[in-house]
């Protein structure tokens, strides 16, 4: 029976078929509402539309979620991603409005590496509490979740640092042969991060752990280094988003940047198929969850409805699709589906 | 005198964390002491009580759903609804009474829903109550994007009341209701089937079932018992504030874990105290109140502070937990 399944039941039985339905139906309604939404059109040599705005704000979502998953796939999670953006945003603009020539590419190219340097720091010391200290993940980036904001905020001296910089700027809102840089810094690291884990053993390796951490250490595999490596990539990465988001805006706000992107993040990672056991995850299903949550965000604003309501939708969204996906109902509809297989059998014989 | 002390640690580790943040505590009100004048002031400690009792209650709700190994965010965002829905409804002239009950109610509700989630649909209590969380802060606007302001006079008198006894020793309406949920929560957990069957579940889900105890029934009410602790909260910051907002608590729950964790409560279940977590906020709002009467240390500190001492906690714990074993 399961062979000689129609592919649009084997379609329904795959684990993104739910969250692409989601996809879809909100990229319908936006389409509905506004015609020219699907439209992408050249503007200067610029790509300009409502899909390219899309992925472009959905690049510091989708580089945070990548981590994200990365760690939840070894059963772990990182709370302080949204911190790191703020502490990554906060250490780049406060260094660059600090020096002589804040419009020199140097000068931006250094308040990066800075940035990133500190963010990679930063989920080392998470990794250590993790892996070596053996802390529950949800405490060991709770703490720094907490102080985080706070080290922010010491940084830039509880002010708003705001900047003029050209360089620093194209960062979040620059084009690159007529896409937005951050669509192509977000792509490019979504590539490396695809064929590192899909195609050399490291994927396998982040899921052996996940399984179970003693076990595949046991069997050989330095589940340490490899449950370390993950929360530094997951903060570097959310350091990359952090000098997207400062670089859009032009201003590092302590309080505000990146708050609940961590949330955001999970909830791509969990829409995704990514379960928060741990032990496998798909790159694809995050991708599907950034552009679900942005989707939603847009149709929402497009939609007349009050921004700050979104909230609600995302809720629904989230709620409806875990019971999607949730076992207690995939048995009852594969209960259903029995059930109704031999009446369904009896009625093509007697058609025949 | 010591040696008596550690034997009698020695007797019943489960203590050993409790009595870390007790000293804490104690310390910081030592050096507080001797640092500012009227710093160990009645006053100083009453307001210590005042000013978190909405805390104080969100960390008993938090100690039950911690205890099983689950984990409540919505907890602020609860608070934030429960609150702006008293607010709103007092505008509209309902009477005192009912707007009380169906604001810890709302609390209540959404606390059945996320333990119906979780046990029913078996999905993880940290998305299950993620979830809730963006549910009730979405309410939260639907029902009003603006602050409202509560001038019902007999909410207004509810609130502000306040009895005074010996030397500036005062508590208010807010802070019975927090101590009366506190003696409630320490009477259920240790004195109560229920209470026994959250800390076998924390310590084992497996050996709890098997041992037939009603684990799926108490699963649910633990996420129960922290909606309506979150219901009761979102009233007693609307007594507090004087005014419903829906961005009130955003990053509650995170006090509230931290305060639990602080406490002495094991993230893994099975081993904690109510009053422990008490304690925890009292450590939390001390730092506040340090902060305030160091004047000239900015607002961030509190932050980093409380990071630090949240993982001075967590490594201790760990610590702990390592040599038990």
């Amino acid at each position: 029976m399961s062979t000689t399944a129609p592919a649009w039941q084997r379609a329904v039985q795959h684990r993104l078929f739910w969250p692409i339905v989601a996809l879809v139906v909100l990229l319908a309604v936006n389409t509905v509402n506004r015609p020219s939404f699907l439209s992408i059109r050249i503007q200067d040599g610029h790509l300009f539309g409502s899909l390219v705005n899309l992925l472009k704000n959905g690049a510091p979502l989708l580089l945070v979620a990548l981590g994200m998953t990365l760690v939840i796939a070894t059963r772990g999670i990182d709370l302080s991603v949204g911190a790191v953006v703020a502490i990554s945003g906060a250490v780049a603009l406060s260094f660059i409005a600090s020096s002589p020539s804040p419009d020199s590419l140097t000068t931006v190219l250094v308040a990066a590496g800075i940035a990133l340097a500190l963010s990679f720091v930063l989920g080392v010391w998470n990794g250590f509490l993790v892996s070596v200290l053996g802390i529950q993940p949800i405490i060991a980036t709770l703490v720094l979740m907490t102080a985080g904001r706070g080290v922010a905020m010491l940084i830039t001296g509880g002010q708003i640092t705001t900047v003029n910089s050209a360089p620093f700027k194209a960062i979040g809102s620059g084009f690159w042969l007529g896409i937005p840089v951050a669509v192509v810094l977000a792509g490019l690291v979504f590539a490396a991060v695809a064929l590192l884990t899909r195609r050399t053993a490291l994927g396998m390796l982040i899921e052996s752990v996940g399984i179970n951490p003693e076990a595949s250490r046991l069997a050989g595999v330095k589940a340490r280094s490899i449950i370390w490596t993950v929360y530094a990539v997951c903060a570097l990465f959310a350091g990359l988003a952090g000098l997207m988001i400062s670089s859009s805006t032009m201003a590092a706000d302590a309080n505000n940047a990146g708050l609940f992107i961590e949330l955001d993040a999970i909830l791509a990672v969990v829409i995704g198929g990514t379960s928060l056991a741990g032990g496998k995850f798909s790159l694809s299903g995050t991708l599907v969850g950034v552009l679900i949550i942005q989707t939603l965000t847009l149709t929402v604003t497009m939609l007349g409805i009050s921004p700050s309501v979104t909230p609600l939708f995302k809720a629904i969204v989230v709620i409806a699709v875990c019971l999607a996906q949730s076992p207690k109902v995939r048995d009852l509809i594969a209960a259903r589906r029995r059930r109704a297989a031999p009446t369904a059998a009896a009625a093509a014989e007697v058609s025949a | 005198m010591t040696e008596r002390l550690t034997s009698r640690v020695r007797l019943d580790r489960r203590y050993l964390p409790v009595l870390g943040t007790f000293a804490v505590l104690a310390l910081m009100l030592v050096v507080g002491g001797s640092r500012y004048e009227n710093f160990l002031s009645a006053r100083v400690i009453s307001n210590l009580f005042i000013n978190n009792s909405f805390l104080i209650v969100l960390a008993v709700g938090m100690t039950f759903v911690i205890l099983t190994g689950g984990i409540d965010l919505s907890v602020g965002a609860v608070v934030a609804l429960s609150g702006i829905t008293t607010a709103s409804l007092l505008q509209s002239g309902w009477p005192v009474a009912v707007v009380l009950v169906v604001s810890v109610l709302i609390g209540t509700v959404l606390g059945l829903a996320v333990g119906l989630m979780v046990h029913v649909f078996d999905i993880q209590p940290f998305i299950a109550t993620l979830a809730a969380m963006f549910l009730a802060r979405g309410l939260c606007y639907v029902i009003s994007l603006q602050s409202i302001p509560i001038t019902d006079e007999s909410f207004v008198a509810l609130a502000g009341w306040s009895q005074e006894f010996g030397d500036g020793w005062r508590v208010t309406t807010a802070v019975l209701i927090a101590l009366v949920v506190v003696a409630i929560a320490f009477y259920v957990l240790h004195y109560t089937q229920f209470g026994r069957t959250v800390y076998a579940i924390g310590g084992g889900e497996q050996s709890a079932m098997l041992m037939g105890l009603p684990v799926a029934r108490t699963k649910v009410l633990v996420y129960v018992v922290s909606g309506t602790c979150a219901g009761i909260g979102g009233l007693l910051f609307a007594m507090f504030s004087r005014s419903g907002y829906s961005l009130t608590g955003v990053g509650m729950e995170l006090d509230a874990i931290a305060a639990v964790v602080i406490g002495g409560t094991l993230l893994t279940g099975g081993t904690g105290f109510v009053l422990g977590s008490v304690l925890g906020v009292l450590v939390l709002g001390l730092i506040q109140t340090i902060i305030t009467f160091e004047g000239t240390l900015s607002s961030w500190w509190t932050k980093i502070v409380i990071g630090v001492l949240l993982l001075v906690f967590v490594i201790l714990q760990r610590v702990l937990v390592v040599r038990r074993r």
